[in-house]
Formats: structure tokens, sequence, C-alpha cells
């Protein structure tokens, strides 16, 4: 069989998703022998001119330069990955979109801040047509490895669509909000075997929210520990702000 | 010069280096004309979404400006935090700090010198083609690089994004297991790493100077500094962390929006070059004999040797990790150090107002972060100053000297020759919190 041709992009984001993939050590060889990475700016000068069968791309919307890039990718390959949470959500690069783009150009870069052109942050899907997604932030490996394996042979990956609670119950974990502390697991995605929770950590929802979060629930768990729930709602914004973007949302620039 | 060449570059989107940027470079009559490095990155806002937020949310979030250096980023965050909130930290959690800092620069070094800066010295185009050719390099560097993400895995949950470094200390602290398994793994390294200090030493690296200040963390004890002490440059500066705008000096240049810095003189070097420069005579004995084995000495001008410095950094880290993880093992941890904080929901950690920094070396150099926050631990300013930034007018003047000592060479080469450079610097633009620039010249 000839090896498929995948390429590696990124957009607004901090490359650990990329990163990853050198993580898998030798590994790495063997999953080269299947798939022939033409590019992959990251760690390769080679460049790609023909099309690919699959496009892994990292990061956020932005820009108006990346809205043209991410629709060039998209007409040149046959399957797209939405690859970490800034490309499957928006990620952390969404918390942007809570304030005023003038206001926030300005923050960072001063009287210079027309230099510093930017668009209300949106996650691939919201775009162009997105085939899989590979959540998290950054993103779990073993994952990885199943959504390309989904991708090669043509079958639908399902994210999984019920709470990182599931997970950590069966991984024993102590409940963070037994421990006096307000954790997003309850209505995040799983699928990280609950990464953070294992580390003494809460979960941060990096993920994306359940598609039918259990809301009623949630709500009952923060009265129940005495949580003002705006203090749950700020941290939505951390990760989750972009599910809020309507078609046509204001841009600055 | 008697070369009357005309020469336009421009490298759109420079490979094997974290994040977007190109080299632009246009010679007229043999004489240079435009020289700079632009940063195409698109701007992410960082210091802008960090206020109204907890400070304990701080690490978090500032760990994501980049992957590569997300545990120098957390360091830097947490020390900004406990400065602002005049918490201390324990001796147990600053020499877990120290551990997971070497981790970092380890693994940034070893990824640095076998995937982006060996295949120019092997003379291919990426590690791609070295599967077939050096194959059992490539495998060692794979290897090499696996080690160093496990040993983080096992200290703070993973090494891209850690999770249980905090404000405060630490949400899960290493079991005995797992310090004996953290050891047999970085023991296990050393054949690697002695095999790679000897492929280094029959790598040539371009032979090239020029006279610049070097900028580092010192200190007045025996440690080479990495997460704690003051900042201190070759020409005899010496100042607090706190102090750190007056040695970064942001300025704007006329042909380019990004930000540079300079301190005593035009610009100022960071990263594992200016930190041997600065505290080469602190390096383990193991270290020190790699530095005279590869001829480096203090103070080095040739910015391609920032290669070099590197894999020396890479052997003092590595005996340095071994060092502590014996320490612990010997006093044994003391597990009710272990917090759980979250947002700090509960009061666990007093908080006040206050403005504190941060100033850690990572693996490309001295990062700042600083925040000030109100008396709820909430963050009302926010700034972010990372190495590559500091860098970029550095880079500037080296390309500015060396493109008039290449130009009897080809486009190719000159091109070519300065990829090299910049990738010399192992620059991190995907850190791009401060710069930019979408000036493209001839399009």
């Amino acid at each position: 069989m000839k090896r498929p041709k995948v390429g590696f992009f990124d957009f607004a984001c901090c490359e650990g998703c990329q990163l990853q993939v050198a993580n898998f050590g030798e590994e790495l060889l063997d999953i080269l022998d299947v798939i022939d990475v033409v590019e992959f700016r990251e760690v390769m000068s080679e460049k790609w001119e023909g099309d690919f069968d699959v496009a892994i791309v990292e990061g956020s919307i932005t820009d108006k330069h990346a809205v043209e890039r991410i629709k060039r990718i998209r007409e040149r390959s046959k399957v797209l990955i939405a690859y970490g949470s800034c490309a499957t959500i928006g990620g952390v690069n969404g918390m942007k979109n809570a304030f005023d783009l003038t206001d926030i150009r300005k923050y960072v870069y001063g009287s210079d801040y027309k230099f510093f052109k930017t668009q209300m942050t949106k996650a691939l899907h919201q775009v162009v047509k997105v085939d899989y997604f590979v959540n998290g932030c950054p993103i779990y490996p073993p994952e990885l490895v199943k959504v390309l394996k989904a991708a090669l042979q043509g079958i639908p990956y399902y994210v999984p669509d019920y709470a990182v609670c599931v997970d950590c119950r069966l991984n024993e974990n102590v409940c963070m909000y037994e421990k006096g502390v307000t954790c997003f697991g309850p209505v995040t995605r799983a699928g990280c075997n609950s990464w953070c929770v294992n580390n003494g950590n809460i979960c941060y929802g990096c993920r994306g929210i359940v598609s039918n979060p259990n809301e009623k629930g949630m709500k009952e768990v923060l009265t129940k520990h005495n949580i003002p729930i705006e203090f749950i709602l700020n941290k939505v914004n951390m990760y989750n702000k972009c599910r809020e973007l309507v078609e046509g949302g204001e841009d600055d620039e | 010069m008697t070369n009357k060449k005309t020469l336009n570059i421009n490298v759109e989107y420079i490979t094997r280096v974290e994040g977007h940027g190109n080299i632009v470079v246009n010679v007229k009559d043999g004489s240079l004309e435009k020289c700079q490095l632009d940063i195409v990155e698109s701007p992410r806002f960082f210091e802008g979404m960090l206020r109204g937020r907890s400070v304990f949310e701080a690490q978090h979030i500032t760990s994501r400006i980049c992957g590569i250096c997300s545990c120098g980023h957390t360091l830097a965050s947490i020390q900004a935090a406990e400065d602002a909130l005049g918490f201390v930290p324990s001796e147990q959690t600053i020499k877990l700090r120290k551990l997971l800092l070497h981790y970092e620069t380890l693994d940034s070094h070893i990824l640095h010198i076998y995937l982006l800066a060996a295949p120019d010295l092997l003379g291919v185009k990426s590690f791609v083609p070295l599967i077939d050719s050096h194959n059992k390099v490539v495998r060692r560097a794979l290897r090499m690089k696996k080690t160093c993400n496990e040993v983080c895995e096992i200290l703070v949950g993973r090494h891209v994004h850690p999770i249980s470094a905090i404000a405060g200390g630490f949400t899960k602290l290493p079991r005995e297991k797992d310090l004996d398994d953290m050891l047999s793994k970085l023991e296990g390294m050393r054949p690697d790493m002695q095999a790679t200090v000897e492929l280094a030493l029959t790598l040539k690296f371009p032979d090239f100077e020029r006279d610049t200040e070097y900028v580092a963390l010192v200190s007045d004890d025996n440690e080479y500094p990495m997460l704690m002490g003051e900042v201190g440059s070759t020409d005899g500066v010496r100042m607090n962390k706190k102090d750190y705008k007056k040695i970064t000096n942001e300025f704007i240049v006329p042909h380019s929006s990004a930000k540079h810095t300079k301190l005593s003189r035009e610009a100022y070097a960071v990263g594992a070059l200016a930190r041997f420069n600065l505290n080469s005579d602190k390096l383990h004995p193991k270290a020190k004999e790699v530095a005279t084995a590869v001829g480096l000495k203090p103070i080095c001008k040739n910015p391609f040797l920032n290669t070099a410095a590197q894999l020396i950094e890479s052997v003092h880290c590595l005996e340095d990790c071994i060092r502590i993880i014996t320490e612990l093992k010997n006093s044994g941890i003391n597990y009710n150090e272990e917090i759980v904080v979250g947002l700090n929901e509960h009061g666990k950690i007093p908080v006040k107002a206050g403005n504190g920094a941060g100033a850690v070396e990572v693996p490309r150099g001295i990062l700042f972060h600083n925040y000030e926050i109100d008396d709820k631990g909430v963050i009302q300013n926010a700034n972010c100053i990372i190495p590559t930034n500091q860098n970029l007018n550095n880079i500037e003047y080296d390309m500015k000297k060396l493109v008039p000592e290449m130009l009897d060479k080809s486009e190719a080469e000159i091109t070519l020759g300065l990829e090299m450079l910049v990738r010399a610097y192992d620059p991190c633009i995907s850190c791009s919190t401060h710069f930019l620039n979408v000036k493209f010249v001839n399009r």
C-alpha cells in the first residue's frame, strides 16, 4: 500500500501538540513506516506542493491571513484533522474574545497596536469543514493513534461524549469537590483518562464541554459545596469561550 | 569590498524553528541595504487575557505560551505569583523545581541538537533523510527525547503543560518508587549522552565571531544558576530581577514593528552560550570536560557555538538531575507538603495585593514574568518577556556582520548560512507574546 501523504500545519498555538509527536520516541519510526510526512515546518525544511491525504492542523484562526491559509489547506486535503484544543474548540486563545479587541491590542502593544491585527478567535470547524477532532491541551497521545488509525481506514472516530468524572472514578481518584476545590470534570468531555486529576490537579475543561451537560447536577454540586456560579462561568471561558461565537461576530481588523 | 553583487533574499517561514519567522536581506551593488528577521506569528495577547483571572490560574495559562518551554513558563509564572503573594516556597519544593527545569533544558537541548541543528551540519534538509542514512543516531535522539519526557511525566504528569507544579508547591509528590524510576532512567541515559558528545565532536561549526553583551542569571553561590539568582552581564551589569525592565529596555525599531531589547550596547544575547560565558566555572566537572573537548572557552563570541553550549549544558543537567534525585532519596520526601489549591477558593494560601517578578533561565535564555495582583489575588497587570524576543536584535546584528563576509558565496549558500545562524539561537517564535511583523519586502 502506498503510504498516505501527511502534512502538519499550525496556526495560533504553542506548538506543544506537535511536540507530542516527537515524544513518541522510537515508536515514531513505526508510525513513519505507515505514513509519509511530507510537510512539517517545525522539524522539516521539506515543502510539499501537491495534495495531502491527511492534514493535521494545530492552532486557532485569529486573523485574515489565517482564514485564507486554512481554506487553501482544506482545498488541498482529503482529510482534515483538528489537532489540540486551540484547533478543536479555540482553547486558551478564546479568552481574548471576552475583551474588546481594540482594547486588548492597545494593552499589549501600546501605541503600536495597529500593526497587530487580530480577529475573534475561532476553532477550525468554525471556518472550514473538519473531519476528525483530537481534543486536549495538550492532546493525549493514545487518542492521536486511535484517530490516525480511523482516518487512515476511512472510518469515523467518535470523541467520548460523557464526563471526565467517568474516567476519574475508574481511576479511583478522590473527587476534587471532596477536597474542597472546584473541578470542571463533571461537564468536560472524557478521553484523557482524567490526566490532570490523576496528578492531583483539577480539570480545566480543555477537551470541551459534553454535548448535553448535566446542568442540574452541576448546579447541585456547586450549591452543596457553596461555590458561586460566576466562579465556574469564568472557568468556562478559559478554554470554551469560542462556543459562544455566532456567524459574523464582530471582528476587529 | 569589491564585490558588486545585488541580492534579494526572502526566506518565508524559516523551517525547523518553533514558530514563524521570515528572513529578509537586500544587497545592492555589494552594500547591505536591509537585513532583518521578521516575525509573522499571529499575536495571541496572553498578557491582555490574564487580566481579571486568578493569579492561581496564571501558571496554567502562561504554560500555554509555548509547548517547548512550558515547564520554564510554568516556573517563571509560579515565581512571579509567589513573589506577588509574598509566599516563600519550601526547600523541598525548590529542589523539585530545579529538577523540573533541568528536565526541560535537557529535553529541549536534545531536540535542538539532533532534530533541528544537526541536519544542517550533516547537510540534509531534516531528520527524515537521516532515518535511513544515520538510523542509529535518529533512534538515539528519539530515545533520549522519550526518556526526558518520561521523567517529566513521573515528576509533573507530563512534559507539555505540566500538571502538578503550581503556585504554593506540588499537587502530587514523587513516591519512593518514582524517585528510583527517574534515577534509573537518567543513569541509563549516560551512554547515549556520551555518544552524543562523541558525535558533536565530529561536527564542524561555521567560523564566525561578533563581540556582544551576554546576559544571564548570576549568583554568589557555587550552583550554576538556572532557577534563581540576579541578572548579570558580561559587561558587568548586575541587577535584581524586579528591575527587569531596566535590563530589557524594549524599544521599537523603525524598519519593523517587532519589539527589540538592548542593555549596555546596541544588542545583547541570552541562552546557553550566554549562561556558559557567565557561569562556566560552576558547571559539573563532567560538563567542564566536554567544554574542554569541544574547545569552548568563555567568552566565546561565535553564536553558532550556542549549539555546543547546549551540549555542555545537557551533560551538566543530566549529572545534576542525578545528584538532586540522590539527595531526595537520602533525605526522603515530606508528603505533608502535597497541596490542593485549585483557585485558592478556601484561602489555603494567604492572599494580599502585590507586584511580583519571576526570572528563570529556560532553554533559550532568561525569561521574565511579572504580575500585579489585587487583594483578592486577581491579576490587574501582566508582562512576559521571552528569550527569543531578547535575541532578535542580536540576531540582526549578527546577520549584518555575516552577510558582507559571505558575499562571494552563492545566494543559496548565503541563505543557508543565515538560516543556520537563526536556528543556532534555537528561536522559539511561538512564544509570540510581544512581537511580530507583517512587513513583506519585494512582494
